[in-house]
Order: structure tokens, then sequence, then C-alpha cells
């Protein structure tokens, strides 16, 4: 059907309560973002998941690619010293 | 950990199948079966096998065709629940089935699939759906019989596969899992009604368990031996226990249940061995499961009737929601322009 193909995906992301962040649920096809939005809510939020709903067309996010995680993420991967496990406190010393 | 009420956990003497890499992999598939091996879960846009994909296109489209055909079956008694308590279940039941196909659809989409496709797949008949939708629901009892034994059934299929190697799948079935335990407590609490009801309900309750025991027993599919896919679905950490497994794991979780409702199951073989720590059981006829998955099953002409012109009739719909969606972008675009 031509019709339901040309109706875009949206990616679907709920609060589940005050305090916490919106949190990626799943994906629906709809028309447009309104009725995303409600089918949304009949879809993921039945029981009472969430108290604030995202949708968000999927041709809309900039993802990065699986191929170059390697390259992508790299430099982060010898910068232990952002942690603070690295480093060495004597013992006894306490709030730190 | 999903919280499943009384059956969230495996076979309990089995051992889960452990991913295995070929002798020889593919170059580019290194990290695939690295995060395979490793338990890990392989996502959307990762090099996969080709047959990998397919494959789970397949059991993912099969498995979203069920829960929307297994509508039909419980829907047939909306009408005629015999109370509004149990109507409302009911209706809840019915539309959660609709929502575990659509987070299957889209699981399925992940793999570059097109739900309107496999949605054509499944009217034309080149796709199934389980077998056990093709039964008829001839009393309300039948309403609890399909809560408890079929949707019993199911979720201890199911539970598994929110392990399974395909992130997009196993979190979709993490969500499935948790709204069946309400479907099954619900068929349980229904039949219980019925079985402790006057001798009339008692009857039609007992029915009931006789007509389903055997088809919910086909649900975990033939025997490890004849299994086609079994053995690559375990290679790649998709599948876990065998159908045998499986199948034994829901005999023992049952029969104490059906103690409970004062019913029998329909299988003079029946009985515990103390030996094995399981219960033994009859020879399950096959030969009505292939019948069945053929097309010649009680039900299949009606129920892809039934599907095909709910699509068709529904089509009204979805062209409107799209001529309106349409008006009012040309709208919106027409005030700021």
């Amino acid at each position: 059907m031509s019709d339901r193909r040309s109706w875009p995906l949206f990616e679907v992301f709920v609060r589940s309560r005050r305090g916490l962040s919106h949190v990626h649920v799943g994906s629906l096809h709809a028309p447009d973002a309104e009725m995303a939005l409600r089918n949304a809510r009949d879809l993921y939020t039945r029981r009472q998941e969430g108290v604030s709903l995202w949708v968000v067309e999927a041709s809309q996010i900039t993802a990065s690619s699986p191929e170059e995680k390697d390259s992508f993420f790299d430099p982060a991967g010898d910068k232990i010293y952002r942690h603070p496990t690295f480093y060495d406190i004597p013992e006894g010393v306490e709030h730190l | 950990m999903v919280r499943v009420y009384g059956n969230d956990f495996a076979p309990q003497d089995a051992e889960p199948a452990r991913p295995a890499a070929p002798a020889e992999i593919e170059p580019g598939l290194e990290d695939f079966w690295r995060i395979v091996g490793a338990d890990g879960r392989i996502e959307p846009r990762d090099a996969m096998p080709e047959d990998y994909r397919r494959s789970l296109v397949r059991q993912i489209a099969q498995h979203a065709h069920s829960e929307i055909i297994g509508m039909q079956p419980e829907g047939n008694w909306i009408g005629r629940a015999p109370s509004l308590r149990r109507k409302a279940i009911l209706m809840a039941k019915v539309q959660d089935e609709a929502g575990h196909g659509l987070y299957l659809y889209a699981a399925a989409e992940t793999l570059g699939v097109d739900r309107a496709d496999l949605l054509d797949l499944l009217h034309s008949g080149r796709q199934k759906y389980s077998s056990i939708f093709n039964y008829p629901t001839l009393t309300w009892a039948d309403i609890g019989a399909i809560g408890w034994l079929v949707d019993g059934a199911a979720i201890v299929n199911q539970v598994p596969l929110c392990r399974c190697s395909y992130g997009p799948y196993a979190r979709a079935m993490i969500r499935v899992c948790k709204e069946e335990s309400f479907h099954q407590r619900q068929g349980f609490e229904a039949l219980n009604t019925l079985s402790h009801g006057t001798p009339e309900q008692r009857a039609m309750a007992q029915d009931a368990v006789d007509r389903w025991w055997w088809p919910s027993l086909m649900m975990f599919g033939p025997h490890d031996a004849e299994s086609t896919h079994s053995e690559k679905s375990m290679a790649w950490g998709v599948k876990r226990f065998s159908n045998d497994d499986l199948r034994q794991r829901f005999v023992d979780m049952t029969v104490p249940q059906s103690e409970a409702l004062g019913l029998t199951l329909p299988d003079p073989d029946l009985r515990w061995n103390e030996e094995r720590g399981h219960y033994d059981f009859g020879e399950i006829d096959f030969t009505e499961l292939f019948e069945v998955i053929k097309g010649n099953g009680p039900c299949n002409k009606q129920r892809m009737a039934h599907r095909r012109g709910a699509h068709e009739d529904g089509a009204w719909a979805r062209e409107a929601a799209t001529a309106y969606a349409e008006k009012q972008a040309a709208r919106k675009e027409g005030s700021a322009a």
C-alpha cells in the first residue's frame, strides 16, 4: 500500500517520571508528528510508563557510524587521568 | 532482569546454548562473532552475516504476524464477555497484542525491511504466523484457557529471547514479556472462576482445557531432531534452549497449576518421573501441527480473510490521515511564507 509506505518513521522517547531524562523506547510510523505523539501514547504508555513524550522523525537524527567507531571514540581511550580513580591519595585522607 | 510472575526462569537443568563462531570467520565479521561470543548485543547498523539478518527478519516478522492474528480468536469474545470487568480486561489484552505486533514490526524494520512489505507477505501467505491461532474459540472458557495455556507457553518461549543477540528484538521481547504476565494471570483467574463454579461452568472449563492442551504443547515446535532452524539460531545466540527443553519446562510448571484449578490435562501418560525430576508426557501428534501449518487447520482461511479485510477496510482511514497531515503541512508552510 503506497499510503502506508509514505508515512515517515518516528523515534519515541519517554520520560518515565519527573527528575529523569527522556529515554528511547522504540519507533512507530505516523502521517505527522501530532499523530505520532498520539500513537506513541497508546503504544508505549498503556501502563503509565511516562509523564512526558518526545517523537522525532528518524530521518532527522544524525548518528555516528559503527564503521568508524574505533577512530571516533579512540581519543578518549588513553586519557584515564580524566577519571578520579587515576589518582593516588595517601591513606586516611577523607572527603576526597 | 525481566520480572515475569512465577515463570521467569529458564529450564532448570538445561544449560543455555553457547553462541559458536564458525571455524573460518568471513572478513568484516570479526566484530560480530566477538560480540555474539561474549554474549553482547548486535545493534542495527553493525556488520552481520546476511543469513543472520534474513533469519531474524523471518523470525521477528512471523512473531509480529502471530501477535496481530492472535487478536482474532480473543476479539471474538469481547462483545460477549460475561461481565464489564472481564470485558475491560479482554479489551486491554487484545490491545496489548496489537502493541506487541507493533513493537516487533518496528524491531524487524531496524534490519532494513519495510513493515508494509511484511504485511504484504503475510496477506499473500508467503510468511506464516503461529498455528495456535488457527483454532476456534468456541466458548467463554476458551478465553481463560488461551490466557493460561497459550500465553503461558508463549512466555516460556519468549523469556529466553529477552537475552537474544539482536538488541532491538531483545528489547521488544522485554516489553512483551512484562505485559504477557498479566495475560496469563487473567486467563488463569477466569478459568479458576469457572472451574470452581456451577457443574456446567466446570464442564465448560474442562472442555476448553481438553481442546487447548495439545495445541499449546505444539507451540514449541517439532522435536529438536526435526527442527530446521535451531542449530544456526543457537550459534548466533538467538535461540538459547531447545524446543524440547522449553516444552518440558512448560509441562513442569503447568501441571501443578492444573491441580490448583481442579482440572485434568487430557493426557493419560502424564505423570511425575521421580528419576528425571520432570513430568513424563504422551507423544505429540505432529501430523496435526503440520496439517495446520499447511493451511488445513479449522480457522486458517477465516483468519486470513479477516486480516485482509481489516487491512482493506482500514485503507480509507490511512488515506484520510495522510491527506490531513498534508493539508496541515501546507497550511503551516502558507502561514510561514
